[in-house]
């Protein structure tokens, strides 16, 4: 098994598709950007999907090639982890629309061998859920012990079992909505708006000269980011502290702590993001409501449904508070299926999934176990 | 296996062997894992204090942190053989209401409750003049979830009101059964099982 190159970090596999999108457009060929971790079992049933948020990749357990920081849940995926990968066989792939090598806005389109920019097809969440199918196909793999995901990952999470219900042992959707609410679509539309506000963005045909929209997605990726922390986590780390210096300056430099915060985020950020991919995700997130598609009856997505659901929430996370999480549970209650749900209570807002929690990890940890033994 | 609470003892051992159950405050889930394992019943669960979730959904037990007075609303009629609130109705807004939820969702309901007109309760009351504080009811009067506490008299008058069949009776003292008669002056504990 382990000289199969299907399988193994830093992957990529072109699939000739095509895949019908929502939209009622093709997409063909769909590139698919992984990694694998661990072994596959000889009856592959120890398959575990991780989904990643907006500006996640494939790279949840490994190197990450642009920034060389860690994998963005190690916390969670690694040996020995809740997700582990001397007992789980661990796929984590980018989203199509993602700019880490899945098809995206910044890659060719075959039809004019120039990046697809704003030709690109708009995609859903639905889509993204049924290209990582394709490549469960391509991997040999018919049913995953489990898809995990928090944010967005929730949402193709949510989406798999809804879509795929044979398909899914377990899901774990953490810190997620079953749609996006008003608010979340506003949030999203200020990014948006900063982006293709840059003179520089050209209706999105920028990737000839190498002069990105950078000040636009560095904008967006500041309010996104106050979004993702509580109102208590800014405060306990920068108050209204000054930034390495003693006095105000009654000027527009970043004064305040926060401020240089902010703006680190915004331009760390550009370096490792496409800004058209940043308008496509950030469009499909918008238009995800799991319940529209099925009458308006978010239970009617999960009727008859044998997925075991595991979710978690968290107390200060404002971008998708608890009441989204117990909409899904509700939904799931009266279809009869087997779930599970907690809200844990962390001082980090929306980010808290990402971040060091051992109570969410002893949860995950004794829900995957449980769902071994059946 | 751990020993259970004798009143939950009693709702296990009169359990039929794989039911659908629901646990209302169902605690770390001792009894969903004990139907489950001894009994291979198919059991969920409904816990609010977040510690006690966090122990069962480790445990494997499908169990939700929510409120018995909001969250039942969702589950569909009929949909378990049982649905048990153990220790919890006395917490309840209204526990009236609260019954009727229990055999919407269930076609049968066990209610476990401590009963307040137990001789010590009474005798407390009677000669010290101040809200009681025994071994099942160890809170004072104010610091406790116990809103509304209840008699097994009391209780029977709403099986009656209800116009509930009463499957089942059992009552405790000193974690033993106890008999039937003069249950409300001498049982420290009344499990009853119901029927719509």
């Amino acid at each position: 098994m382990t000289e199969d190159t299907r399988f193994g970090l830093d992957r990529k596999v072109r699939l000739l598709g095509p895949l019908p999108l929502d939209s009622g457009a093709e997409l063909a060929p769909v590139d698919i950007a992984y990694e694998t971790y661990g072994t596959l079992n000889a009856d592959a049933s120890n398959a575990i999907l991780i989904c990643h948020a907006l500006t996640g990749d494939q790279y949840v357990a490994s190197k990450h090639p642009l920034t060389g920081k860690d994998g963005w849940w190690i916390r969670m995926v690694g040996p020995g982890k809740p997700v582990d990968t001397e007992r789980h066989f661990v796929i984590c792939a980018n989203v199509i629309g993602s700019c880490l090598g899945s098809s995206g806005p910044a890659t060719v389109n075959p039809a004019t061998d120039r990046p697809w920019g704003m030709d690109f097809p708009v995609l859903t969440i639905g889509d993204m859920v049924r290209a990582q199918a394709m490549l469960l196909d391509h991997l040999g793999i018919r049913r995953l012990h489990a898809v995990v995901g928090g944010s967005m990952g929730g949402m193709q999470a949510v989406s798999w079992a809804a879509l795929f219900p044979e398909r899914v042992k377990s899901a774990v959707i953490i810190a997620s909505a079953a749609r996006h609410s008003a608010q979340n679509i506003a949030f999203h539309e200020v990014g948006r708006q900063a982006i293709m506000a840059d003179p520089r963005w050209r209706g999105g045909d920028y990737y000839a000269d190498d002069d990105p929209p950078s000040s636009g997605l560095a904008v967006a990726r500041m309010a996104a980011h106050i979004t993702y922390l509580s109102e208590a986590g800014l405060t306990e780390k920068f108050g209204r502290r000054l930034q390495d210096r003693d006095a105000k300056t009654f000027g527009f430099d970043a004064d305040f702590q926060v401020e240089s915060y902010l703006r680190h985020q915004g331009i760390s950020f550009v370096d490792r993001f496409d800004a058209n991919s940043y308008l496509y995700i950030t469009r499909a997130m918008d238009y995800f409501d799991l319940a529209e598609a099925h009458g308006g009856a978010l239970a009617n997505a999960f009727s008859g449904s044998k997925t075991r659901f595991c979710l978690i929430s968290f107390d200060t996370d404002w971008l998708y508070p608890t009441s989204e999480s117990r909409a899904i549970v509700h939904a799931l209650n009266a279809a009869g299926a087997e779930v599970s749900f907690m809200e844990l209570s962390s001082p980090f807002g929306h980010d808290s999934f990402l971040l060091e929690n051992p109570e969410m990890n002893r949860i995950v940890d004794g829900f995957l176990k449980a769902g071994e033994g059946r | 296996m751990t020993k259970l609470r004798p009143d939950l003892q009693i709702i296990a051992d009169n359990i039929a062997p794989g039911s659908r159950v629901l646990d209302i405050g169902c605690g770390d889930g001792a009894l969903m894992a004990a139907l489950r394992d001894e009994k291979g019943c198919d059991a969920r669960g409904l816990e609010i204090n977040p510690a006690n979730v966090a122990s069962a959904v480790a445990k494997g037990l499908s169990v939700v942190q929510g409120d018995a007075d909001t969250d039942l609303a969702a589950y569909p009629d009929a949909s378990f053989d049982y649905a048990i609130l153990s220790q919890t109705l006395q917490t309840t807004h209204r526990p009236d209401i609260m019954v009727d939820e229990l055999l919407r969702i269930g076609k049968q309901a066990f209610v476990s409750f401590p009963n307040f007109a137990h001789w010590r309760i009474r005798t407390s009351l009677l000669l010290g003049g101040r809200m009681p504080v025994t071994r099942l009811i160890p809170q004072t009067w104010f610091d406790t979830p116990n809103i509304h506490h209840v008699t097994i008299a009391d209780f029977r008058a709403l099986v009656q009101d209800g116009q509930y069949a009463q499957e089942g009776q059992w009552f405790l003292s000193g974690d033993k059964q106890t008999g039937r008669s003069l249950a409300n002056l001498l049982a420290e504990h009344a499990v009853f099982l119901l029927r719509s």
